[in-house]
Formats: C-alpha cells, structure tokens, sequence
C-alpha cells in the first residue's frame, strides 16, 4: 500500500505527443480510475507507473519513491492485464503462486498464499485447473489473485473486464471493489466504461489528448464537470448553445433559464449542458409558462423504470433536442409527434464557455 | 468422389512403400526373405554413417535452439518490424541450390582446422538448410501465445528474464521446439549433397553408395529410413498432444 504519483510525465511516439507532462498523485489506499477514449493515452499511462514504458521526461513515485529508473520487475506492483494473460502451461495454484516462486519464497508458504487468495478470488474449488479450462470471468479471477499474491504496493488494472460478457463483467467488478476494499491496495483502473469507471471507483481521471481533464469524485464529475469534453464523455448531456444575457442564456428566441449563467459576462458564447433527469415533460395546455419550452417528442428508449425521451425544440436553432428520463409508466403517453412542456429548475445546468 | 480421390492418394503413397518393402524382402526368382536385412546388419558402415548422421542432426539442432530461438524471441519481444527480415532470411535456403551453397561455404570458411577437417563442418550447411524449417515450426508456437503479454505478467510478478524463458516461454514453445527439432532431424539424415561433395560418409551417402551395387539392400534402407521418419513424426505427435493438454487454451 502506497501512494502513486506522477509528475511531469511525458510521452511521445514519432513526434505525435501521447502524454502531455502530466501531473497525478493518489493517496494510500484509494482506487482511481483512468477514464477516455481509445487513444487517449490512459493505458500509456499506466504503463508507464507499471514499468514497461520509459517516460521522455517525468518522474513516477511510489510511497514517495522515484522508481522511474527500476525496471517492471522491481517494482512490486500487481497488474492484471485486458488480454487473459495467464500461463498456458500451469494450473490456477501454479499461477498464482509463480510470483512467490520467482521471489524464492519457501514452496509451503507460495502453495498457502496462493491457496489463500484463489479462496478470496471464490476459486479455491477450481485451483487444479489449467487456463483453457476456466471462463474469461474466472481466468481474470486467478489473475487477479496472481497480481496479489506478491503483496504489491500498487495493483494496476489495464481494462480487465472489457473481454467479459454484460453479467460477469458486473460481478467481477463488484468483487474487484471488495477486494480493494478488504486489502487496502492503491489500486489504478483503466477503461473506457464511464458506468465501470463512476460505479467502482473514489476518484475518475477523465482523459483526453494525452491530457489529464479533471480528477474528481464520481459525484463531482458527473454533477460538476471540468470542461465540455467531460460533460459530454459523462452520461447523457443535452448540450444548448447560447449567449449569456441577465442571468439567461438566450438561444434562438428563447431565454433558457440557468443559474450558472450568472457567472459569466453579458455577451459571452457558451453552452448549456443539461441532464436527462434534470429535463421535465409536461402536458401542453395552450400557453407555455415562463422557463418551459415547447418541445415535440422524437423517440423513446425502455431502461427499465425509466425511460429516456428524446425531444426536438423546434423554437431553438437547428430544433436542438433534450433527452429527459421519466418514469416508465408515464411514458406510455409519449408518443412520437406529440407536443409538450419541457423546463428544468434553473439551478440544474451546468454552463461552460464554448 | 471423396472415397475416390482418398483411394487414389492412399495408392498413390502406398503402393510405392509397399513395393519398396516387397523388393527389399525379394532374393532372386521367387524366393523372398530378409537377406537384404541380414546382409545390411553386418555391414560396419550402416551404424557409423547413422551415428555419424544422428550426431550431426543433434549438433544442428542445439545450434538452431542456440541461436534462432532467442533471436525469435527477442524479435516477437523488441522488433516485431524485423519480422520480414526473418522471412526472407528463412526462405533463402530454398531458393539457393544447395550445390552453390557448398561452393559458397567451401570459398568463404576455410578454417578453423578442428572444424574443416571432421564431418561436423557440415553443421554449418545443415543450420542454413534446415533453418526454413526450424523457423517456421518456432514461428507456429511463438504466434500461439501472447508473448508479449505474457513476458509483461511474468515482469510484473517479478520474474527477470531467465526466469520467464525457463518457466513461461520454453515450456509453451515444448511442442513447436520439439516439431522444430524432429523436422531438423529428418532434414539432416536425409541430406546427401553436401555430404557427398565435401566427401563425409553419412547415412544418406551411405543409401546411395549401397543403391549403386546391391539393389535389395538399399531397398531395406530405404524402408529403414522410412521406419526412422515415422517414429520421428509419431514422437512429435505423441509429445504434441501431451504439451496440448498441458499448455491449455492459445
């Protein structure tokens, strides 16, 4: 257990910059999660705190430790990789007592380890088994048990759950948490899955272009993002552009009530960013009350007790649309091509310059 | 139609073998027995030329394991650009006949003595002639894993680098070594050219010496010859099934 910092890490390939001096620390014992799109430089990232990619400026400390300069293999770090990455040639027990072996530790005590944590991981029953024998969910079980076994001060996780199918990538996920949870690891997550990433971690690093966006709580981040990349790469955002007039922001002929708005100067460009569960639909009946909007119903998706609406704004440019979520049983009566009242509390949005 | 052409292929394999076996076992007229056999059995040269091949075929192979599989590795690791070179450096061998190959070495190395002048100079030929066979065996078995990964998780774990060879990488490359080494094998106890030129009394040089006098003998090497290519291709598939269940899901 430890802390993990990097400072000023940078990284280039044939002049295309894939980390940009990047600064990040993370305290003992916290679970953060890298979050972006494909390419954004999230895995470099853990590569490099891993060992496996050298850093053109920049240092990597662990427990206040620089280990920039130590090679994979000196830096007790447990990582479980997106590919299943365990040794064709031995069984769950041999695999996860390899890092024990290696380390020359005593054969009872790597077989009691190994033993130990298959039970943690919920496969003592299965430790005889080669890799082929295993399913994906149950292959990455033993490899998280493998990274483990060596009492590593950092447990690095590069998207293991992105091979898995919809249910076992819930459970694993759910007992990865209870896990880091029982053993206290500094633990780094990459993925791609905002919903993986919001629901597992204390703090998501939002990234984009090599670029570290924002660092915050899940809370924070979606409630409260940085910028517009992050509000449109967290959840469902309907995004209005305006111009910031007395405490408005108008679009079109409308005045869309926001009070963020109050933060920014007459005459400033910015957009409006909205929630679905923020977003209300009401019935129509002839006049439209200050701070609604007449709003025209596109389609519906079924989420279960909820369901997400789309709704077009014809009195906007380009009739800009909303998404709303309301209750399943009210959404029966919204049918395409039905008018109604969109409004949002003005304290809702979140309104960042374009 | 499947009956058809699997009848033809079965006589068109077998029924060369078959009249290769019934010629060695033919003593004149009609009579048939193993005279042929019995009179291979006391020639002193069939045993030295086999262990001469044998010999030779062992040394190739420890030079193939020696340099080409941690030069495989190290590309499937480092420099998987260089991979095209490989290619074309495996394929050579076969587009250079194998005559110009033994006027190449014989200009090209003339020393050292303790080399030139035994018959394990042919080592050196033999490393290029069974190399396209020897790669392409490897290469099968290094595709089959994720090496990389796999060397990264040994890392992480903190195996160095003789450990992950030793634990994780040789043993999931048993079966395709161990191809690679039989192919070498044949390759190399089957080889007559360079021996012939350069003048070595191998197994090879042997078969075609006896085939000039004595007709039915060189018919029982041949079946000999045979009887050695399948143990070796039945140890290969023996060992390769074993490695399989061990090695588990690729």
């Amino acid at each position: 257990m430890a802390t993990v910092e990097t400072q000023d890490v940078a990284k280039s390939y044939a002049g295309r910059e894939v980390l940009a001096r990047l600064d990040l620390s993370m305290v003992d014992g916290e679970l953060i999660c890298l979050l972006g799109p494909s390419g954004c430089g999230k895995t470099t990232l853990l590569r490099i705190i891993a060992g496996f990619i050298v850093p053109d400026r920049g240092r990597v400390l662990v427990g206040g430790r620089d280990v920039t300069a130590l090679p994979a293999s000196a830096r007790r770090m447990g990582m479980v990789f997106q590919a299943y990455s365990l040794f064709p040639n031995m069984t769950a027990l041999d695999n996860v007592r390899f890092g024990p072996r290696v380390a020359g530790r005593p054969k009872p005590e790597q077989l009691a380890r190994a033993s130990e944590l298959l039970d943690l991981v919920g496969l003592g029953s299965q430790m005889q088994k080669f890799p082929h024998q295993l399913s994906g969910g149950q292959q990455q079980r033993v490899a998280l048990a493998r990274a483990l076994a060596v009492q590593p001060e950092v447990l690095l996780l590069d998207e293991p759950l992105s091979a898995l199918d919809a249910k076992v990538r819930v459970q694993l996920r759910d007992e990865i948490r209870r896990i880091q949870r029982d053993t206290g690891i500094t633990t780094i997550l990459v993925t791609h899955d905002q919903e993986e990433a919001l629901s597992i971690s204390d703090r998501v690093a939002v990234m984009n272009g090599g670029r570290l966006l924002q660092v915050a709580s899940p809370a924070t981040i979606y409630r409260d993002p940085a910028d517009a990349f992050v509000a449109r790469f967290i959840g469902a955002a309907a995004v209005l552009p305006g111009i910031v007039a007395d405490g408005y922001v108008h679009s079109g002929n409308l005045a869309l009530p926001a009070h963020a708005a109050h933060a920014h100067a007459n005459g400033t460009a910015v957009e409006l960013f909205i929630r679905p569960e923020h977003v209300r639909l009401d019935d129509l009946n002839g006049s439209v009350p200050p701070g609604s909007l007449v709003a025209e119903i596109h389609e519906s998706v079924f989420l279960g007790s909820l369901t997400r609406i789309r709704v077009s704004l014809p009195d906007l440019p380009d009739h800009t649309g909303l998404w709303a979520d309301i209750p399943s049983e009210r959404a029966e009566a919204m049918k395409p091509g039905r008018r109604v009242l969109a409004s949002w509390d003005a304290a809702a949005p979140r309104i960042l310059a374009s | 139609m499947t009956r058809i052409v699997l009848g033809c292929a079965f006589l068109y394999f077998f029924v060369p073998l078959v009249m290769t076996v019934a010629f060695s076992l033919w003593e004149g007229g009609s009579v048939y027995g193993f005279a042929a056999y019995r009179s291979l059995l006391h020639r002193p040269e069939l045993p030295t030329s086999l262990l001469l091949s044998v010999e030779l075929a062992v040394a190739t192979a420890a030079l193939l394991v020696t340099l080409l599989l941690p030069a495989m590795i190290f590309m499937n690791l480092y420099a998987p650009r260089l991979r095209p070179v490989f290619e074309f450096v495996a394929a050579l061998p076969f587009v250079v006949p194998a005559i110009a190959l033994v006027a190449g070495l014989s200009a090209l190395i003339e020393g050292p003595n303790w080399l030139i002048g035994t018959p394990f100079y042919l080592v050196i030929p033999y490393f290029f002639l069974a190399l396209p066979f020897a790669y392409r065996g490897l290469d099968v078995g290094l595709r089959s894993i994720d090496l990389p990964t796999l060397t990264e998780a040994a890392q992480s774990l903190g195996a160095d680098m003789g450990q992950i060879i030793r634990l994780v990488v040789l043993p999931n490359l048993r079966a395709s070594m161990i191809g690679a080494l039989l192919l070498t094998l044949a390759v190399v106890i089957g080889e007559f050219t360079f021996a012939n030129v350069l003048l070595f009394r191998t197994y090879a040089v042997f078969i075609n010496q006896i085939g000039q006098h004595e007709a039915t003998e060189a018919a029982a090497l041949s079946v000999f010859s045979f009887l050695i290519t399948w143990g070796a291709m039945l140890g290969v598939l023996l060992l390769g099934r074993g490695s399989a269940s061990l090695a588990g899901a690729r």
